[in-house]
């Protein structure tokens, strides 16, 4: 039986429209063999966690560079406890001052990707996170 | 033995079969470059331009067949414009430098603003936070974690007011990078203005305004593109009665390159834009003579050094060329590409912060022999954040110091006549028109957006450029080469008090002022949106009744409705 593919849904949250940085890691994954959705913009922590439930995905990748993480992050983490959805990985790139980031993971956040990060070290980072 | 190395060349031509070397050149070839290959040989195979574009090792006249000095050179102030649009260039005058600033309150960006402009900037830049720019006030629910992070947040015209306090508009040129609801804030300027007893004749500055490359690149649209369109055309058809001395809009290549355009694509895209809002406002029924001397642009200063050049002086040629060809205009101030530049932020590395400093002012310098009109250098720490005071005062000082210790300001076009910047700036020029063409048998750049694509010609680089950097073959100092630990930079944190002072300020306004006057003011602005009036006088009054940013889009809204783009990957 072939193995079931990684589904990952990519999210761009919040105001900002700068989506080089989620396109980019769409297609990365894409590339490395991953079933991408990718939201588009402007989505809110509801449409996220929705389509993260509609879509069953096993991760979550948010795009976000305007500094709303610290709204964006728990309001999305809260919805998917709700959802039952908290053993889906969630993983944040984009530019996080280092002092946010360990609240960030204390919340359920796998892994926060700051800029200049490869994209084959966050394929390596899902393969290894969902190795069962 | 050197043919094993991978990577590594020993070939002496670079494939260009028209090229016909002289007899001096291939002796050269013979006798010298052939020993030195077969000894050791070029680092690497091919060499290209942080765009991937081929670069040969060797310029000479052979790259030039048929070059005219005096045709395709010209000279300083006069067509085709490849040296410059002004006669003495930065002999006569410096350019402008202009610092784009803008976080928190209003009156955290004017204590900004007056800092800058003792230090001796000598133009005004404002950045605007994301609920501005996507026409929402401060309190609405979408605005919440964003007030005042990416910009200023400017609400209403109480704020605009904070914002340019002990600010005379009439003296310091004032630039305003906003798009979607551009003509909204601009009415808040002229306002401001007008309370100052400043003469609208007299303001100089500029707005973003430039719709077209949000919907290609920075995605911050709120309507469809048609009446986004006409939105912009009444700017300037406001622009050329009122404010004569007025930029109302700056056709910004930027924003494309940031997205990850390569600099062609950046070029083509930009001028094929410029075109696009003249052609608008000629169908409006404005006089290209008129309105076009009006339109300024602005473009990115990426690392690659002379691509970079090579790209303003060509943006020069092309514009003059469509401009006479095209919309056959007698004007030679229509002819002139006016140009502001920004050092690339997508150039930053986050680690090694202080190498930023190093880029940013190489970037600035291939701008300044490039012939810009205005310059903006990134602080070293926006990889992070907004800039720190001391961060953006490096910055400026990077210019003051290429404005008055590097010597490169003696001379005008200091690089003119190099048979490398020429063939690449006649490189750069036929790659752009072969774009531009394209997008013109599409029906112009409206209907080639509605196709995507530019936007896909731009994600397929942006991918190119990404896999090329994971893969090493594109070396980023402190990234994928030259690592090392660092500690954290001190960067500037906006919290949430802003938004918190913005609510308060917001529900102070809405209970002081004439809600029956807001009322009337915005129902007529819904009105003439849905005929053919010019908006600005609408939006004027609105602003001036203290009709919210939020409440002015949201009537707009109502008329125009919104725009989604179809996302691609």
């Amino acid at each position: 039986m072939p193995e079931k593919k990684i589904r990952v849904l990519i999210a761009k949250p919040g105001l900002d429209g700068h989506d080089r940085g989620a396109k980019i890691i769409a297609r990365a994954l894409r590339d490395a063999g991953m079933e991408v959705i990718y939201t588009g913009l402007r989505q809110t922590p509801q449409m996220i966690a929705s389509a993260a439930v509609q879509e069953d995905v096993d991760v979550i990748g948010l795009s976000i560079l305007s500094g709303a993480h610290n709204t964006i992050c728990p309001q999305l983490m809260n919805l998917l406890r709700e959802k039952g959805m908290s053993d889906v990985t969630v993983l944040v790139g984009g530019i996080i001052p280092e002092a946010d980031i360990p609240a960030m993971k204390q919340s359920g956040i796998a892994e926060i990707f700051l800029p200049g990060t490869s994209t084959q070290d966050i394929v390596a980072f899902i393969h290894k996170r969902l190795a069962r | 033995m050197s043919d094993k190395v991978r990577g590594t060349t020993t070939t002496i031509t670079t494939g260009d079969a028209a090229r016909v070397p002289s007899a001096k050149e291939r002796a050269w070839e013979e006798n010298t470059l052939r020993p030195t290959l077969e000894k050791s040989p070029e680092r690497q195979t091919e060499f290209t331009t942080i765009s991937g574009y081929p670069i040969r090792r060797l310029y000479t006249p052979a790259d030039l067949p048929g070059w005219d000095a005096d045709r395709d050179l010209g000279f300083p102030g006069e067509p085709p414009y490849t040296r410059g649009i002004h006669s003495t260039m930065h002999r006569g005058r410096l350019w402008t430098m202009r610092q784009f600033a803008g976080f928190g309150t209003a009156e955290d960006t004017n204590e900004r603003f007056r800092y800058l402009l003792a230090q001796g900037q000598t133009g005004l830049s404002t950045a605007f936070d994301l609920p501005t720019l996507m026409g929402y006030d401060s309190d609405h629910p979408l605005s919440e974690g964003e007030v005042g992070k990416c910009g200023v947040a400017i609400s209403s015209l109480a704020d605009m007011e904070v914002l340019f306090d002990k600010i005379p508009l009439a003296s310091v040129t004032t630039s305003m990078t906003i798009n979607s609801p551009a003509a909204v804030i601009w009415a808040m300027y002229l306002a401001v203005a007008e309370k100052q007893g400043a003469d609208w004749k007299r303001l100089s500055g500029t707005l973003q305004n430039d719709i077209l490359k949000e919907y290609i690149a920075q995605k911050e649209y709120i309507y469809p593109p048609e009446p986004s369109m006409r939105l912009v055309i009444d700017t300037f058809e406001f622009a050329v009665k009122n404010t004569p001395k007025f930029n109302p809009i700056s056709i910004s290549g930027y924003h494309i390159r940031e997205a990850g355009s390569t600099a062609i694509q950046e070029l083509a895209f930009t001028l094929r834009d410029g075109m696009e809002y003249v052609e608008y406002g000629m169908r409006r029924g404005l006089d290209v003579d008129q309105f076009v001397p009006q339109l300024s642009f602005f473009f990115n200063a990426h690392n690659d050094f002379f691509e970079e050049i090579a790209k303003y002086r060509a943006a020069r040629r092309i514009w003059h060329k469509a401009m006479v060809e095209r919309y056959k205009s007698k004007n030679p101030r229509t002819w002139a590409l006016r140009f502001h530049t920004q050092t690339a932020g997508c150039s930053l590395t986050a680690q090694q912060p202080y190498n930023n400093v190093v880029r940013t002012a190489i970037q600035a310098l291939a701008a300044v022999l490039g012939g810009t009109q205005s310059l903006h250098t990134n602080s070293l720490d926006e990889a992070w954040a907004l800039p720190t005071e001391f961060a953006a005062t490096i910055a400026l000082r990077t210019q003051q110091i290429i404005a008055h210790e590097t010597g490169v300001t003696n001379t005008v076009d200091a690089l003119g006549g190099s048979y490398f910047v020429e063939t690449l700036t006649n490189e750069v020029e036929r790659g752009a028109w072969d774009y531009i063409e394209k997008i013109d048998a599409m029906g112009g750049m409206v209907p080639a957006i509605e196709r995507s694509y530019p936007q896909r010609e731009i994600a397929e680089a942006s991918y190119k450029y990404q896999v090329a950097v994971d893969k090493k073959e594109k070396i980023i100092v402190g990234v994928n080469d030259y690592v090392a630990a660092e500690k954290p930079l001190d960067t500037l944190q906006i919290d949430e008090t802003v938004a918190h002072r913005q609510a308060e300020r917001l529900s102070k306004l809405r209970a002081d002022r004439s809600r029956s006057e807001v009322d009337r003011r915005l129902n007529a602005l819904r009105q003439a949106a849905q005929g053919q009036d010019n908006l600005m006088p609408f939006l004027f009054e609105a602003v001036k009744a203290y009709a919210t940013v939020g409440e002015i889009c949201d009537a707009l809204r109502e008329v125009f409705g919104t725009y989604e783009e179809v996302a691609i990957t």
